[in-house]
């Protein structure tokens, strides 16, 4: 097995990954109805119980919820008596895996279950996510997300950086790899639509609906008792950026950079990245920032422009490059999460399977 | 780090830093980025470190709904120099102040990071909590008006179930509001206080009066967390962590014990395994439990195996828990006197260090070695503990 190239000393794996068809609305489903199906299909595929689990993380978010802890809803659905060890960070399921995984370097732990959800269908995600700015300079202005990508996306035009044939072709080569996705909300061929926000298009934008997904992680020995190719998580770091636009270079993303320096994504090429990229615009940003060239294949799954589960979003990154590594279809996977206004936090990991 | 020696077992945390706020009802002069910076460098001030020595910042805060922000730790990233780090937001319902602390001592005690700071806070000036937590949610049974409306019904189990006399929530609220004067970061400084006035206060929940709830706070609680190297270095004697848990259960479910929750329970003998505490009545010098009603001071007394079923209303009683008792218990003035909801639970944590570093003032108890930090949240169904103490673990 390869060593190491970030903090941690303990060999951590995806072992599993599960997630719900994304669609528009959810009307006749909880978020703990839409989750079970989620959280059973994991389980299933390792043979375990959830008194097996030896720690549970979650991610979530009570705005979309439109209630305060909505999350405890959600733990009813995963049976937590007797007790359970268990967390919760009010973040995209990206970064409770990072939580069970750092569980799981304690050694405290040799099994986790990450579970995330987000239900945007019942309010207006784009004014939703306002309330997440500067609460005393920003927020007060309602500059939604769309708008925020749309002063991203010029920055890269102005800069030479892309033009929108460019961003159409992100698009459009996206919503063909989701042609193979049975989850994903959108694919096939999507016209790119008028101007939602100049320079984005409808085409540029992800669709917006609601959705779920749930991981399996296990150290050591019993990630190959409960994975035949276990997608070992060779490296993890996240990094944040400051919060105001006007203090960053929209058209690079150092803290991608620098979680993917320690998550040692640069040490030998990937094949494979998954990329949580809501705007078209966002991948020229990320393919920079991680020096992807051609020959790696960007976002099989359709990604965040096929389906954006806000909250789950980041973590069905990870989980779907995992399950490249368990298939075969993947050696070594970057996979990569965000967070924030124009990729103010990022997330990247790196996942391999054993040499065939 | 590439290079990094893979060793077995955990890396010892220690406790070298904390700060907190005055805690009042309202911090007008201060912006939420102002109130957390302030706890923050108030705790890098107490390990003498500078935001450079700070590898990662662990934040956590109940619901957004209280402040009115979305996540705001993407907001507060500046403020807690965190910008080019890792930040992780950890909301576990009330538990969080104590879950937040425990996330960033793993990211230690499993050899992630050197140096961590921690900070919890909540501003509950910018809004109302009670009914923040109290939105009407369809085919799900209401809270009702807050928490007290939620607690108060359990608390009677306890007194039916116990036969407890109904003057032991006064004589918590008496004792935790008269400890919270030799605290000067307690929000409540009540220095005409009378055992009478706690007693003729107005029902607010029956059992539970107007006396005998927390109050709502501006606050924020910070501390620096690092590995043995770094409390090496620590100018002032460190707090050391001997065990640390959480654990969590439905909110409802048939045969659920809301007076003694299982969870509670098994999270307490988790943190006294690890620790190697056998008999916590008296292996324990100290504890900071979270009382947000008084009456959960006898029944977490229950609960965390300092009393047997039915008997904790009478340490309560017989003063066991006072400050100079041989039990202390919220020697700060606890929930009952502060209660910025999110850093509760932390400020929890935090007292138990100060306790075991000897830097605890007027409320410190004389010689404490070992103190229990404990915190709850949800329908008294999310717990975390730790339990620190003045010399390094031996395990």
């Amino acid at each position: 097995m390869a060593e190491h190239t970030g903090p941690g000393t303990r060999d951590v794996a995806i072992v599993a990954f599960g997630q719900t068809d994304h669609r528009r609305t959810s009307d006749e489903l909880s978020e703990v109805e839409m989750l079970m199906p989620v959280l059973h299909e994991v389980l299933a595929a390792t043979g375990l119980k959830t008194s097996d689990i030896g720690f549970t993380c979650s991610g979530s978010s009570d705005y979309l919820a439109g209630r305060a802890f909505s999350f405890t809803m959600a733990l009813d659905g995963v049976g937590a008596w007797p007790p359970i060890s268990e967390s919760h960070v009010e973040m995209d399921g990206a970064w409770a895996l990072y939580e069970a995984w750092v569980k799981l370097q304690t050694g405290e732990a040799d099994t986790a279950l990450v579970y995330s959800y987000g239900k945007s269908s019942p309010g207006s995600v784009r004014d939703v996510l306002t309330r997440q700015l500067d609460p005393y300079y920003l927020a007060p202005l309602w500059p939604d997300s769309v708008a925020l990508a749309a002063l991203q996306a010029q920055a890269l035009i102005d800069a030479g950086d892309t033009d929108e044939p460019a961003l159409a072709g992100v698009a459009a080569r996206s919503r063909d790899a989701a042609r193979a996705n049975s989850r994903a909300q959108l694919g096939g061929s999507v016209p790119q639509g008028d101007y939602v926000v100049r320079p984005l298009r409808t085409g540029d934008c992800p669709p917006i609906g609601d959705g779920a997904a749930a991981v399996i992680l296990a150290a050591g020995e019993r990630a190959r008792e409960l994975c035949a190719r276990p997608a070992w998580i060779r490296g993890i770091d996240h990094r944040i950026e400051a919060h105001s636009l006007g203090v960053r270079d929209l058209t690079d993303s150092p803290s991608t950079r620098l979680a993917a320096e320690r998550a040692g994504a640069f040490l030998r090429p990937v094949d494979t990245a998954e990329l949580h990229a809501p705007f078209t615009s966002q991948e020229i940003v990320l393919r920079k920032a991680l020096r992807l060239g051609d020959e790696v294949t960007v976002n099989p799954s359709g990604g965040a422009l096929t389906a954006n589960p806000v909250m789950a979003a980041g973590l069905i990154r990870l989980g779907e490059a995992a399950a490249r590594v368990h298939r075969g279809a993947s050696d070594r996977a970057l996979a990569h999460a965000t967070s924030g206004p124009c990729l103010q936090q990022n997330l990247v990991a790196v996942l391999e399977g054993d040499p065939r | 780090m590439s290079n990094a020696p893979r060793h077995s077992g955990k890396e010892p945390v220690a406790v070298v830093g904390i700060g907190q706020t005055k805690h009042v009802a309202a911090r007008r002069d201060v912006s939420i980025a102002g109130l957390v910076r302030e706890a923050a460098q108030r705790a890098l001030l107490d390990a003498e470190l500078t935001w450079a020595d700070i590898d990662a910042v662990v934040i956590g805060k109940a619901p957004d709904f209280f402040e009115g922000v979305m996540m705001p730790e993407l907001y507060l990233a500046d403020a807690l120099g965190a910008v080019g780090k890792p930040m992780l937001r950890v909301h576990t319902a009330g538990s969080v102040g104590g879950s937040t602390a425990l996330v960033a001592a793993n990211l230690v005690a499993g050899r992630v990071h050197g140096t961590v700071l921690t900070l919890a806070f909540e501003k509950q000036s910018e809004s109302n909590a009670m009914w923040g937590l109290s939105l009407p949610v369809p085919f799900q049974q209401p809270l009702l008006a807050g928490a007290g409306g939620f607690f108060a019904p359990h608390v009677r189990a306890y007194m039916r179930r116990t036969g407890a006399p109904d003057s032991v929530g006064s004589l918590v609220a008496y004792k935790d509001r008269r400890n919270a004067l030799k605290n000067p970061f307690a929000h409540l400084h009540e220095h005409d206080i009378t055992l009478e006035k706690v007693q003729a206060a107005p029902m607010l929940w029956d059992p539970i009066r107007y006396s005998e709830t927390c109050p709502s706070s501006d606050g924020a609680c910070a501390m620096v967390l690092t590995d043995r190297a770094g409390a090496a270095r620590s100018p002032r004697p460190p707090a050391w962590m001997h065990g640390g848990a959480m654990r969590s259960e439905p909110t409802m479910f048939a045969g659920k014990d809301f007076v003694s929750p299982q969870a509670g329970k098994d999270c307490a003998a988790d943190v006294y395994r690890q620790a190697g505490i056998s008999d916590p009545r008296r292996e324990i010098d100290a504890v900071e439990m979270y009382v947000p009603f008084s009456w959960y001071e006898p029944m977490w007394l229950e609960n965390l195996g300092f009393a047997a079923e039915g008997e904790g209303w009478k340490l309560t009683e017989s003063g066991v828990t006072e400050l100079d008792g041989d039990l202390p218990v919220n020697m700060s003035g606890g929930v009952l006197s502060t209660n910025p909801i999110g850093a509760s639970g932390m400020i929890r944590f935090a007292e138990a260090a100060l306790q075991v570093r000897g830097q605890a003032g007027e409320h410190q108890v004389a010689g404490a070695r070992r103190a229990l930090g404990h915190a709850y949240g949800g329908g008294s169904q999310f717990f975390s503990m730790w339990l620190v103490g003045a010399q390094p673990p031996t395990t």
